[in-house]
């Protein structure tokens, strides 16, 4: 297994925030962690992610307890995370500080393209339009090479056009790259559209309601028969959540 | 329509000079036929300003005096510079230390730099350095307040997205909080380089023979001359006016780059 949570609990002071979390995800594997506004699914993340410990309980990755942020693991926020005092190659080259000169553009220039964003390199984020500043966020993590990505609500700031173009964008390199991703949404819509499982987390304190495997292949059609089912088999999970 | 800033961008450059260059000429007008008619023989007119001037000009002292001014303030505001902004940074990075240290900083800051007059001539005696000192405390808060504050204000996610990078303490002070914090620090320098200018004044009344703020003093003191009073009032307003331009642009241009 990639990453396994084993009997995750998490508490702010007097507050619950998850409890019981125990998940395995394996590797290459996209799953969406699905949940109501304050069930701890960003928490969750941002433990796998290293900046929190949890109360109880340990994250693995390949075995290893997760004790600290590490460059394998790369969070990905929205759009806001890009730096706005650097260049779009010099945001993608961010982590490449250790990374010899030549190896370093090779780097940017591959995947300033893998996110469609030739013609761009010299722009700053002021001059991008939000899902431009959202390709940089993934490039600027997938150019260090991780295993695992971590996103948490990446295209919530999105209009719901740029939203549907950047999740094929994002499975696009997911199939190109394979990695590992953990992606916090919650937009039933949008889990079902990219994830092999669903992880539904009840409200807080959060926990794992059900897991919904996706065995539909990419490109996912939104009317077929499946995807519906899928769809609305969570809505009633969801429904169920909110009367917690 | 609209606010009159965005209308005075618009302007074209002719009107954005003629319309202040007018407001200018209608107060010297006010000033001479005020001066005329109410007959003071204390109170210069503009003519006698520029003349007074001049005579200095002619002597060597308006140069000097002017060269010896910014120096002090240069000397002083790099001072609060140089030590102002690694303070900021630490206290706007470590609550620790900004717990201990902020009373005392507070505590400080309201107190006008004039009142340090006193012990700015028992500490550093008749030389350059009481001013200077004034000057330094007259811009030291603003640029550590602004700095801190700023530091302080840094979106938590670009720590993150650092720390997640593997960089150091040190590194990541580098290449992610002090560009994030330009913007503000050059705002702080700005507000302090403002106090500096209007501390200078009073700073070179105690300690030095020279400097704008001297010549005012001076030429009060010694045979009231009053042109010369104004004359160097009007320099330290128009030195000011200046020097804030050139602020204004960088500020304009560090701000913009976001």
């Amino acid at each position: 297994m990639k990453v396994s949570f084993r009997d995750l609990t998490m508490r702010f002071g007097e507050l619950d925030v998850l409890r019981d979390i125990s998940l395995d995800v394996a590797e290459g594997e996209f799953v969406c962690i699905l949940g109501p506004s304050g069930c701890g699914k960003s928490t969750l993340l941002n433990i796998a992610g290293g900046f929190l410990s949890p109360t109880e309980g340990s994250v693995t990755i390949d075995g290893e307890k997760v004790s600290g942020p590490d460059r394998r693991r790369i969070f990905v926020f929205q759009e806001r995370g890009v730096f706005p005092w650097l260049s779009v190659e010099q945001n993608i080259g961010f982590g490449l500080f250790d990374v010899d000169p030549q190896e370093r553009q090779r780097r940017i220039d591959h995947y300033v393209k893998l996110v469609g964003l030739s013609g761009f390199e010299r722009a700053y984020p002021r001059e991008l339009s939000g899902g431009m500043k959202q390709r940089v966020e993934v490039a600027r993590a997938l150019a260090v090479n991780p295993d695992v990505l971590y996103l948490d609500e990446p295209f919530g700031a999105l209009d719901s056009i740029t939203r549907l173009q950047m999740r094929s964008e994002l499975l696009r390199i997911w199939q190109a790259e394979r990695k590992t991703i953990l992606f916090v949404t919650h937009d039933i819509e949008e889990s079902v559209q990219l994830a092999d499982r669903i992880v539904v987390m009840s409200a807080r304190p959060g926990r794992i309601q059900t897991i919904v495997p996706v065995a539909l292949p990419h490109p996912r059609d939104l009317s077929s028969p499946g995807y519906i089912s899928i769809r609305d088999s969570i809505f009633g999970e969801i429904g169920l959540a909110h009367r917690v | 329509m609209g606010g009159s800033s965005t209308e005075d961008g618009q302007l074209p450059v002719w009107e954005r000079i003629a319309w202040p260059a007018l407001a200018s000429a209608m107060a010297l007008i006010v000033w001479t036929v005020a001066v005329r008619w109410s007959g003071t023989l204390i109170f210069p007119s503009p003519l006698d300003v520029a003349r007074g001037l001049l005579q200095l000009a002619e002597k060597g002292l308006l140069g000097a005096y002017i060269g010896d001014s910014l120096w002090r303030v240069a000397a002083g505001y790099t001072l609060a510079v140089v030590v102002g902004i690694p303070l900021g940074l630490l206290l706007g990075w470590s609550s620790s230390v900004a717990r201990a240290v902020n009373p005392l900083i507070e505590l400080i800051r309201p107190i006008s730099p004039i009142a340090w007059m006193p012990l700015a001539v028992i500490w550093f005696g008749i030389s350059d350095v009481a001013p200077i000192f004034l000057i330094f405390l007259a811009s030291f808060f603003p640029i550590v307040t602004a700095t801190a504050s700023g530091v302080r204000d840094v979106p938590p996610m670009y720590l993150q997205a650092g720390r997640n990078f593997g960089l150091s303490t040190a590194r990541l002070m580098r290449s992610v909080v002090i560009p994030a914090v330009l913007p503000r620090i050059v705002i702080g320098l700005r507000i302090a380089f403002g106090v500096a200018w209007l501390v200078l004044v009073a700073a070179e009344m105690i300690a030095v023979d020279s400097g704008l703020g001297y010549l005012i003093i001076d030429a009060r003191n010694a045979g009231k001359r009053y042109d010369l009073v104004v004359g160097g009032m009007l320099l330290i307003g128009l030195i000011g006016l200046i020097l804030d331009t050139i602020m204004r642009r960088a500020e304009a241009w560090a701000v913009e780059r976001r």
